[in-house]
């Protein structure tokens, strides 16, 4: 593997840059797009059902046929990474947009009465009290969201995407067992760190949590 | 590209849907929901008993919480493609990328089942004179249903989705209408594919909410 490594280092090097701002990329729009979708579902409980019918239906679309077909839909080149990022980016709201909604679901609705009561109007509210108190269940959706992002991107080197998934069409190409290894080993290492770090900031912006 | 060629067209025809015929629509569905199923029953019969001796005993906790992350880490494309460079083609690799998929969510489900219900009815359980294996199987099982349940649906999901890979190392199922259709630019065909997957996903989910219901005591409807 390391020898691999050594006489590849640029393919290597190459792949997991790709690999990284595909993955992460999605995370974060969809991260955006998601949380005023989930706010909606709370905010009018009738459209909370819809909402999470519509995330399952979403999420269980192949990667590989949503990767197939957006460049059918958006008028993109087969090749061209915007179909990555906008499937990966679906699957992402998909996730979170639930999870925000469970999240908000999740506050005391005393906490919310004491609010109210000491004068926070709907959107200070929001930003000041619910949005704080519902980033645990948040948080542990987006690694959900970061991780399953991480492998998902792989699929894309079936049609011919970068990122570490063409580290395993090449390997598979030539029965070649290296490339294979270290791009799972490469897709690991890169999702345990993402995660960690969500951890680490997790941390950091809800003290309160640990206090307990 | 052009999208005006794109259309309903390969999933209307009478063609193929033909029963029994090779590369027909009935045909991949079969071995997609084949491989499906075998992976969910191997990785029940693995996943179930760790699960439920974990929650049981409360030793190797630490597994059943972490099995979820790691597992979701591990691209099934890269492990799928390793195991068929190691193992050569068949249905072996796909039925070992596909467990190493379904095990996790029920690991971790089966576990938290059974730490969510209340300790104290174990007690009672105990306290009437249950003996441990009965505990388990009588009060600790039945009342971790609902959460194992929804474990083993969203693995299910994730394998009918995941079972299209398949067709990248040569075998049937419906990955075969996505990735040939790709191969020789018939969009019409990625498209049936896609729909197919998507409803079949849909209709297992269902029939699998069905059988929760029949299976799970009415005793415990409402809580959950």
């Amino acid at each position: 593997m390391t020898e691999y490594l050594r006489n590849n280092a640029d393919t290597v090097w190459l792949a997991l840059q790709e690999h990284v701002w595909l993955a992460l990329l999605p995370v974060l729009l969809g991260f955006v797009i998601a949380l005023p979708i989930g706010y909606l579902g709370v905010r009018f409980p009738a459209l909370y059902h819809p909402l999470v019918n519509t995330c399952g239906v979403l999420y269980s679309i192949p990667s590989l046929a949503l990767f197939v077909f957006l460049p059918v839909v958006l008028g993109t080149k087969v090749l061209s990474p915007v179909n990555v990022v906008v499937a990966l980016t679906i699957y992402t709201v998909a996730l979170l947009a639930r999870t925000v909604a469970d999240g908000l679901r999740s506050v005391d609705p005393v906490v919310v009465q004491a609010a109210t009561a000491m004068g926070y109007r709907r959107v200070r509210r929001l930003a000041g009290v619910e949005l704080p108190m519902a980033l645990p269940v948040i948080l542990a959706g987006l690694r959900v969201a970061t991780v399953s992002n991480i492998s998902l991107v792989s699929v894309g080197a079936l049609i011919g995407i970068g990122g570490l998934g063409q580290l395993f069409t090449r390997g598979f190409q030539l029965f070649y067992i290296e490339p294979i290894l270290v791009g799972i080993v490469l897709s690991v290492l890169l999702a345990g760190l993402a995660d960690l770090l969500i951890v680490l900031v997790q941390r950091a912006v809800t003290p309160w949590t640990r206090a307990v | 590209m052009d999208a005006c060629r794109v259309n309903l067209s390969y999933l209307l025809d009478p063609a193929h849907w033909e029963i029994g015929a090779a590369y027909s629509i009935p045909t991949l569905i079969l071995a997609h929901l084949g491989y499906t199923v075998l992976a969910l029953l191997i990785g029940t019969v693995v996943a179930l008993p760790v699960g439920l001796y974990i929650g049981h005993t409360g030793r190797g906790s630490f597994l059943a919480i972490n099995a979820g992350n790691a597992g979701r880490s591990l691209p099934t494309l890269g492990l799928l493609m390793l195991l068929v460079t190691l193992l050569g083609l068949g249905l072996l690799p796909v039925l070992i990328a596909l467990t190493v998929l379904v095990v996790p969510p029920i690991l971790t489900s089966t576990y938290a089942g059974m730490r969510s219900l209340d300790r104290r009815v174990v007690d009672a359980a105990r306290g009437m004179g249950m003996r441990s294996w009965q505990v388990l199987t009588r009060v600790e099982l039945p009342m971790a249903l609902p959460v194992l349940m929804g474990g083993f649906r969203s693995a299910a999901l994730q394998v009918v989705a995941t079972a299209t890979v398949a067709a990248a190392v040569g075998l049937s199922g419906l990955g075969r209408l996505l990735i040939d259709g790709l191969a020789v630019n018939d969009y019409s065909r990625v498209l049936a594919g896609a729909i197919v997957v998507a409803v079949l996903a849909v209709l297992v989910d269902l029939s699998l909410a069905l059988v929760q219901r029949w299976i799970v005591s009415p005793g415990l409807k409402g809580t959950d």
